[in-house]
């Protein structure tokens, strides 16, 4: 069976077609480089993206910091990393790469603080 | 009383964070970088998703990593910045005026980098008829919104325009619990990059109808619907295909324009490709001293292409304040066939050069030359052109003939 991806792993964004039988690639055409081979097999077992999100920040000068997970994880999980991500409060001052979780949702991703928001106090 | 500084660099975002550390390494000690907001790094600040870096870094990063890097640096070289302040003017012999929260500042400099980047197309700009209600956002700011602001601003939203930041926030709405109905796209093929048609849409089941627009918005106080039209090959509706989707919510992504007010209060010379300042290959505009990089000079696909292109410049200011001037650029570079924009538009011919490229339209299987006297002097074979994707094509020194226009085309 024939099956055309939209490679995500680079700006490129190749347009690879590729000859398959089930969860194996028989022969493969139009990626760039051996970065498309590896998405393509990892569509057809499981697909995996990264998400990015923002958490709530308690005192801080803005009202959220944002976040994201280090590694991919199955796509199915992402509501589930959404809600996760949704529950979570952190305490201005908070700096970026600071990690949230290492380990988050037992998915092997490291959930982490991408942008440093300082402390503000509030005006009573 | 008038300052004084070697660079005053406008715009805090990638584009001047990079030209400023560039500058700094290049010697350059007596820089000036202002920033309208309160903080520095512009747009990214709002870009949480990730995909930034990868050329620059070779690692994915979101958007505030990518520039708290350069913000960091600047911190560390110690460059004077000037936040929470407006430029109001930049004369033609170089006399900025600032509004800061310290009052009105005048500041002479020896060059001006324009850094300011670009503002998104709006309702306005597209005269979308209809009523005036609540709840049409440009992408940007529906972005800000939610990501900056944790404000969320409606339920059910149509997203017009298949621009980059338009697919990002259907991706962001839906995550954050929205319904995104449809995207809507007047062109025949999207306008960002495939692997955002890919990520953005196709993974959460976002239908994206090409050769439709909206023609007429409804509501009374909130937005209530949309009026949606196939466009024939002239991006003319037909009425017969018009059909009304019920939403709350509006999202804009309909293109970005190059902010250059001031450059043109400067008396720079823009170029009707690019709206952009027409530059030479140091980043010159056509008033000496005057420079641009980034989205203000042409808008980007990538922000690593973006910082790459003012280091460049960088180079180029160190240069112009050590010698006081930059050699003259004679090759102008014309607009050739289903090119949309080249950058830059002239050349000194004895150095190499990269051209940065956007095709017209679709284009497969074809190649991008650069003609000088009818001669090929270089010559670029691409499986593929979308508008959505720069290109480039370098051309090496020895290859220049002699000084005449060099025409870059597509066939």
């Amino acid at each position: 069976m024939k099956k055309v991806f939209t490679c995500i792993i680079c700006p490129n964004g190749c347009n690879i077609t590729a000859e398959i039988d089930g969860e194996n690639i028989i022969s493969i055409l139009g990626n760039g480089c051996d970065k498309g081979m590896q998405y393509v097999k990892q569509e057809l077992t499981v697909p995996k993206r990264t998400i990015t999100s923002s958490v709530l920040v308690e005192n801080g000068i803005i009202p959220l910091a944002s976040v994201r997970i280090t590694d991919p994880i199955p796509k199915e999980r992402i509501p589930d990393m959404m809600t996760y991500i949704r529950s979570i409060k952190v305490a201005a001052p908070v700096e970026a790469g600071f990690v949230i979780d290492p380990n988050a949702l037992g998915l092997e991703t490291k959930l982490i603080v991408t942008k440093s928001v300082p402390y503000e106090r509030k005006q009573k | 009383m008038t300052e004084k500084h070697d660079v005053v660099i406008i715009g805090g975002g990638p584009a001047g964070l990079a030209a400023a550390v560039e500058m700094k390494k290049k010697g350059i000690n007596d820089i000036l970088l202002i920033e309208r907001e309160k903080t520095l790094g512009g747009i990214l600040r709002q870009c949480i998703h990730d995909g930034f870096g990868l050329i620059r870094f070779g690692q994915t990063l979101s958007g505030p990593e990518y520039v708290q890097r350069f913000i960091d640096e600047v911190d560390h070289l110690g460059i004077a910045v000037l936040t929470d302040s407006t430029v109001w003017t930049v004369s033609k012999d170089k006399v900025v005026t600032v509004m800061s929260p310290q009052g009105m500042r005048t500041i002479r400099a020896k060059a001006v980098v324009f850094s300011m980047g670009c503002r998104e197309r709006t309702r306005g700009a597209l005269a979308i008829p209809g009523e005036r209600p609540a709840g049409v956002f440009t992408a940007g700011v529906a972005q800000s919104y939610i990501n900056l602001h944790n404000e969320m601003i409606g339920h059910e939203v149509v997203i017009l325009g298949s621009g980059d930041i338009g697919m990002i926030m259907a991706r962001r709405l839906t995550l954050e619990g929205a319904h995104v109905i449809a995207v809507f796209e007047i062109q025949s093929i999207p306008s960002g990059l495939p692997r955002n048609v890919h990520q953005c849409l196709d993974d959460f089941g976002i239908p994206l109808y090409l050769s439709h627009t909206v023609t007429d918005i409804h509501g009374a106080g909130r937005l209530e619907s949309v009026t949606v039209c196939k466009v024939d090959e002239k991006l003319h509706p037909i009425p017969e295909t018009k059909q009304e989707w019920a939403c709350d919510t509006l999202i804009l992504s309909v293109g970005l324009i190059p902010e250059n007010e001031l450059s043109l209060d400067a008396g720079v010379t823009l170029d009707s490709c690019t709206h952009g300042a027409s530059v030479d290959e140091f980043f010159q505009t056509d008033r000496p001293g005057f420079f641009a990089a980034g989205n203000v000079l042409h808008v980007h696909d990538l922000v690593d292409m973006v910082s790459i292109e003012a280091e460049k410049m960088a180079d180029s200011v160190a240069e112009f304040l050590r010698d006081g001037f930059l050699p003259f650029c004679p090759l102008e570079v014309i607009v050739g066939k289903d090119i949309g924009q080249v950058v830059p538009n002239r050349v000194e011919g004895l150095h190499d050069v990269s051209f940065f490229i956007r095709s017209k339209g679709q284009q497969e299987n074809c190649s991008i030359q650069v003609v000088q006297n009818g001669t090929v002097i270089a010559s670029k074979k691409m499986r593929k052109m979308i508008p959505a994707t720069m290109a480039e094509v370098k051309v090496k020194k020895s290859n220049f003939l002699d000084s005449s226009p060099l025409e870059v085309r597509i066939v």
